[in-house]
């Protein structure tokens, strides 16, 4: 089946509750816990959407994103992303993503967020 | 080494001796050294190392740099120091006539002196300070992992309160999942307030990376003495990096190769010989400094040149971190990686020193990965003339006399300066 969305995520805790909070609205949520590898995940997966932690071990959100952008793949590249970030440190390195949330962040704009990103 | 830029520190050394009435035996038996030799020495008849005007200041109980420098050269050069300041924009101070005040008003010289040097240091201060705040990755590390628990509690704390019939084992799990969290922050918490107290400490106006350099310098031991995390981290990798340097090349193979490699011992033939790379023998010799390499010191720096390691060789005062001079055979070597570069270098006091630098590159993440430039640069003091090629060299800009230096990025505080005219380039 298809995965709604992946989540690159580095911290378990936090990649748990947005799963069990987006699931619940019956979204299919795919997790991989690491910048290395990042981009071939989403490959992998195909998501219709990527939530995205900016600072991940071995390769940050920000490399992450620049090579989905970069893709032959004209639909990979376009896929939406929404990118995790902590407040200040979004700048440039963030200006490629569809939409941001600033950690820490309300569940309920989480789940207002990728319902706007998916509709 | 040339005793020409220290032609006067033998007759300061014997005005201040004389000053305080002490006998010249008496001096050189304090000092370590034959009463012979301090007579040639206060005769101007041979050089003083930094090391030994170091020693005899702390016996004579003045500033090393006056009895190196002259006391009316270092007040000279404070007082142009604090002409330039740019709290005194607008002001034109009377540069011609800085030793006229100095001779006429020396209690207010002395005042002016004391006043520029208290807001210097409270300048470094505040600019260390913003620099921890901003850019240290200790400090940011530890605001991503409160950032991240914080994140977790949240997010999972309301699920608990908001979410409608959640399966007891996910109740289980979240509760568990928030007392892990909850323990992280706090201990998290701790380390950081620990780590700001520490900036409040006394004389701690040292980043880190000073910190771990003053460390090094002494010998390299204890680093749990060090007084904030950063300094203690970065100390504990330096140890684990020369430990694995010592267990790559040890002392005894390291001694046996020197008296096959010529004189003055060539570290590329050294290299060739024990079948290892170069950077791990320059590495080696600055570690252990054995004949022949006595007082080294080492430099290595990233491909965009920021200094990663920095160890000064005796007599060779590094510029604060994030300075450094242009002309550093060091960046020279970046441009021919896998060659060696022998350069004699002269400081602008007149001091000579042997570098050898070497450059790699390596691509970690394969073909597909970036290529990743890291240079290294023995420096050895040096004696006798200087070779016809020495290069002349400065700690940095800011810091460094020389004029008409076709490297200069920014006037000096120490002398008046020409117009800089930066290089044209495409």
């Amino acid at each position: 089946m298809q995965l709604d969305i992946l989540m690159i995520e580095d911290e378990p805790n936090i990649a748990e509750a947005v799963r069990f909070i987006l699931s619940r609205e019956g979204w299919q949520v795919g997790l991989h816990p690491d910048g290395a590898g990042g981009i071939e995940a989403i490959r992998a997966a195909r998501p219709r959407l990527v939530i995205l932690d900016l600072m991940l071990p071995n390769r940050s959100g920000a490399e992450i994103l620049a090579e989905l952008r970069a893709a032959d793949d004209s639909t990979l590249a376009s896929t939406p992303v929404l990118m995790l970030t902590a407040r200040g440190q979004a700048g440039e390195a963030a200006s490629g993503a569809d939409a941001m949330l600033t950690k820490p962040f309300d569940n309920a704009d989480l789940r207002a967020q990728v319902r706007r990103m998916l509709a | 080494m040339s005793a020409g830029p220290h032609t006067l520190t033998g007759t300061r050394i014997r005005e201040r001796r004389m000053a305080l009435s002490r006998r010249q035996a008496d001096l050189a038996r304090a000092v370590g050294i034959s009463p012979a030799y301090l007579n040639l020495i206060e005769h101007n008849r041979r050089p003083v190392s930094t090391e030994l005007v170091e020693r005899l200041a702390a016996e004579l109980e003045v500033p090393a740099d006056e009895l190196a420098e002259g006391r009316e050269e270092v007040r000279i050069a404070a007082l142009r120091e604090a002409a330039v300041h740019p709290a005194g924009a607008g002001s034109v101070p009377e540069l011609d006539q800085v030793a006229e005040f100095l001779a006429r008003f020396p209690g207010w010289a002395a005042l002016l002196i004391a006043h520029a040097r208290r807001a210097g240091a409270l300048e470094r201060q505040l600019v260390d300070l913003s620099d921890r705040m901003t850019q240290d990755p200790y400090m940011l590390t530890t605001l991503h992992e409160v950032l991240s628990a914080v994140t977790a509690v949240r997010s999972t704390a309301a699920i608990l309160v908001e979410e409608d019939e959640i399966a007891p084992e996910w109740r289980q799990r979240f509760h568990a999942n928030l007392h892990q969290d909850s323990q992280r922050l706090s201990l998290t918490a701790q380390a950081l307030v620990a780590y700001l107290d520490s900036f409040e400490a006394e004389g701690n106006a040292a980043t880190p990376q000073e910190e771990v350099e003053a460390w090094l310098a002494q010998g390299g031991d204890a680093p749990a003495d060090l007084s904030s995390d950063a300094a203690r981290d970065m100390a504990a990798q330096v140890q684990a990096d020369l430990l694995a340097d010592r267990q790559a090349l040890p002392d005894r193979a390291l001694l046996e190769a020197i008296p096959l490699a010529g004189t003055p011992p060539d570290p590329v033939l050294m290299a060739a010989r024990l079948d290892l790379p170069l950077d791990l023998v320059l590495r080696r010799l600055a570690d252990l400094r054995p004949a022949g390499f006595e007082g080294a010191g080492l430099l290595i720096c990233d491909g965009s040149g920021a200094l990663l390691l920095r160890r000064a060789a005796q007599g060779f005062a590094l510029p604060r971190p994030g300075d450094s001079c242009a002309l550093w055979p060091l960046f020279q070597a970046l441009a021919a990686p896998q060659s060696t570069l022998e350069r004699a270098v002269a400081l602008p006091d007149g001091r000579l020193f042997r570098t050898l630098s070497h450059a790699t590159r390596s691509q970690p993440r394969g073909l597909a990965g970036p290529v990743l430039s890291r240079a290294t640069m023995l420096v050895v003091p040096a004696d006798g003339p200087a070779p016809a090629d020495t290069l002349s060299i400065g700690p940095a800009c800011r810091i460094c006399p020389r004029n008409g230096c076709p490297a200069r990025r920014e006037p000096s505080i120490l002398v008046p300066q020409l117009p800089v005219r930066p290089a044209r380039g495409l």
